[in-house]
């Protein structure tokens, strides 16, 4: 099976803090990878890592077979990046920041206006995409998000909590588009605290201090643990790896 | 007597209605949780509660003060936890705390003691030195409450603050509610999470600046219409699609299982032809008593 990401033994210090700790995991492509743990426990730094948006301390990865200490700026043109903050600017609208991302990403004039209808059609953003993002609820704006994360068609896509302070209703809209995002052969790197969503992954893993304590299918993580839910057998991971929350 | 009382609320922003006529009670020692989408006019409500926005009509009462006639009366009673994360990110963790005591005259011995009070129970303690930038999400949210509390407020109003907090936090963060109940506190909280609605004395759904429905976590989940069930396979794409196009069923992911919900009117003896045409078969179809997840979908559709 072909790997999207490989990471083995990566590792991150800040001064004396490890906040990644010899983490090592493989992601297949088409996979949804759900990449879970407690707060602070070093998701963003690994996902950081992983868009080469930081430096490793130690350890290897690559993402689309890129390298990712010496080939970053590959990787950033393969991969999308929907980061935990609402990122796009504020006094623009939709469309002006799908254009200006787009242009980041040296896309033709034509080919971007293109891009732009198709995404706003399949992630239906037609209702919002010409007002000033500012107005717009979070629901809203998650899904131009990740319009924006989408536009240059990357094979792999990072999204760090896209859900989160989203109700039941607008989160499962959302991952229907991930899921269609996966039948159609992206790979998706996903972290969430909502534990229904990490049951739609078809593996995860639970990070605790700068480690991964657990890795898996859900289902079959449950049964393992003899556990009712994924939420208890994540508490239950938890507590017992430590108590520093 | 109710220590806070919302009767007929309305709040317009220029000609955007926010919310309409909207009423609430909570009682001493009850936890009150307000749930619905975004813009369904929750944290409106929560600012006007705090005295921090003018409003068009309506009256709210907070202890028996009205709100509108005197903040300074309201200002000690309430404890407000906004929803974005809004302490001082360069200030340390005991900064913060000591900056919000300050602001309520709360100084010196008095402090000290109310400070080792909050860091028993947040465990922010070891973190004292910290900046408050760098906390975890869930620390963050540790940390904002313990300034909500440094007053001993009488009621709390928590604007989502569980919403990036892991699990495990998430469960702690509800425990120290339940106490805080225990002690005598009102507590309002919206959360987009129905476990915690579960664990709340009443809950409101609210939509569109309107309230739909009130009443015990239990009683909301019994106002589902129709039937519910559970098909064990795996909600891909393409099968949740082909239900979807069933007309009168809706369906939702739950987890690696499928929710279906037929209406009032039928039964899904009406449907299995349909159903088995696109391999969901009778004996993979279990009826279910609706959760509040299920309630909660139904109604915002």
């Amino acid at each position: 099976m072909e790997l999207a990401v490989t990471i083995d033994k990566l590792t991150k210090q800040f001064g004396h803090f490890t906040a990644v700790n010899e983490i090592s995991l493989n992601v297949e492509r088409g996979e949804i990878f759900g990449f879970l743990g407690a707060n602070g426990a070093g998701k963003t730094t690994a996902i950081r890592m992983l868009c080469g948006l930081l430096m490793p301390t130690s350890g290897k990865g690559t993402v689309n077979g890129f390298d990712i200490y010496n080939e970053s700026e590959k990787i950033k043109r393969s991969i999308g990046y929907m980061s935990q903050k609402f990122s796009l600017y504020r006094d623009l609208t939709g469309r002006e920041n799908l254009q200006f991302y787009g242009s980041v990403y040296q896309m033709s004039n034509s080919d971007l206006k293109k891009r732009i209808e198709e995404l706003s059609k399949n992630l239906d953003l037609s209702e919002f995409i010409d007002r000033l993002t500012e107005s717009l609820p979070t629901g809203w704006r998650q899904r131009l998000s990740l319009a924006a994360s989408l536009l240059h068609r990357p094979q792999i896509l990072f999204l760090d909590e896209p859900t989160g302070g989203v109700d039941p209703v607008f989160r499962r809209k959302f991952w229907e588009i991930l899921y269609r995002l996966a039948d159609d052969g992206t790979t998706l790197f996903v972290t969430t605290h909502y534990m229904d969503e990490a049951e739609f992954c078809r593996r995860i893993s639970i990070m605790h201090q700068g480690q991964i304590v657990e890795v898996g299918n859900p289902q079959e993580l449950i049964k393992k643990y003899n556990e009712p839910n994924l939420q208890e057998l994540f508490i239950n991971l938890i507590s017992k790896s430590g108590s520093d929350v | 007597m109710s220590i806070i009382s919302v009767e007929n609320f309305s709040k317009k922003y220029g000609n955007i209605v926010a919310v309409t006529d909207f009423n609430l009670v909570a009682d001493k020692g009850e936890i009150v949780a307000l749930v619905g989408p975004d813009g369904a006019g929750k944290t409106s409500i929560f600012r006007a509660i705090c005295g921090l926005i003018t409003y068009d009509s309506g009256i709210i009462n907070i202890s028996g003060f009205d709100v509108a006639k005197g903040f300074d009366k309201i200002k000690p009673l309430l404890g407000y936890m906004p929803q974005s994360f809004s302490l001082y990110p360069d200030l340390s963790v005991e900064e913060n705390l000591s900056f919000y005591a300050g602001l309520f005259g709360l100084t010196g011995k008095k402090f000290s003691e109310k400070k080792k009070r909050l860091y028993e129970f947040s465990g922010l303690g070891p973190f004292y030195n910290r900046r408050a930038g760098a906390l975890s999400g869930g620390m963050k949210q540790k940390l904002a409450l313990s300034c909500a509390l440094v007053h001993d407020p009488e009621i709390l109003v928590l604007d989502e603050p569980t919403t990036g907090v892991d699990p495990l936090s998430r469960r702690q963060f509800w425990e120290i509610l339940k106490d805080l109940k225990k002690s005598g506190s009102t507590i309002i909280v919206s959360t987009p999470y129905m476990d915690e609605v579960l664990l709340s004395d009443k809950a409101i759904f609210i939509f569109g600046g309107k309230k739909f429905a009130e009443g015990g976590p239990e009683d909301l989940t019994k106002i589902f219409k129709g039937n519910a069930y559970r098909v064990n396979l795996n909600p891909t794409y393409e099968r949740m699609e082909q239900i979807n196009r069933i007309p009168g069923l809706m369906s939702r992911r739950f987890g690696s299982s499928i929710h279906i919900y037929t209406n009032e009117s039928r039964s899904l003896n009406d449907y299995l032809g349909q159903l088995a045409e696109i391999g969901i078969e009778k004996n993979i179809i279990e009826p279910i008593s609706p959760e509040l997840e299920d309630t909660f979908i139904q109604l915002m559709g």
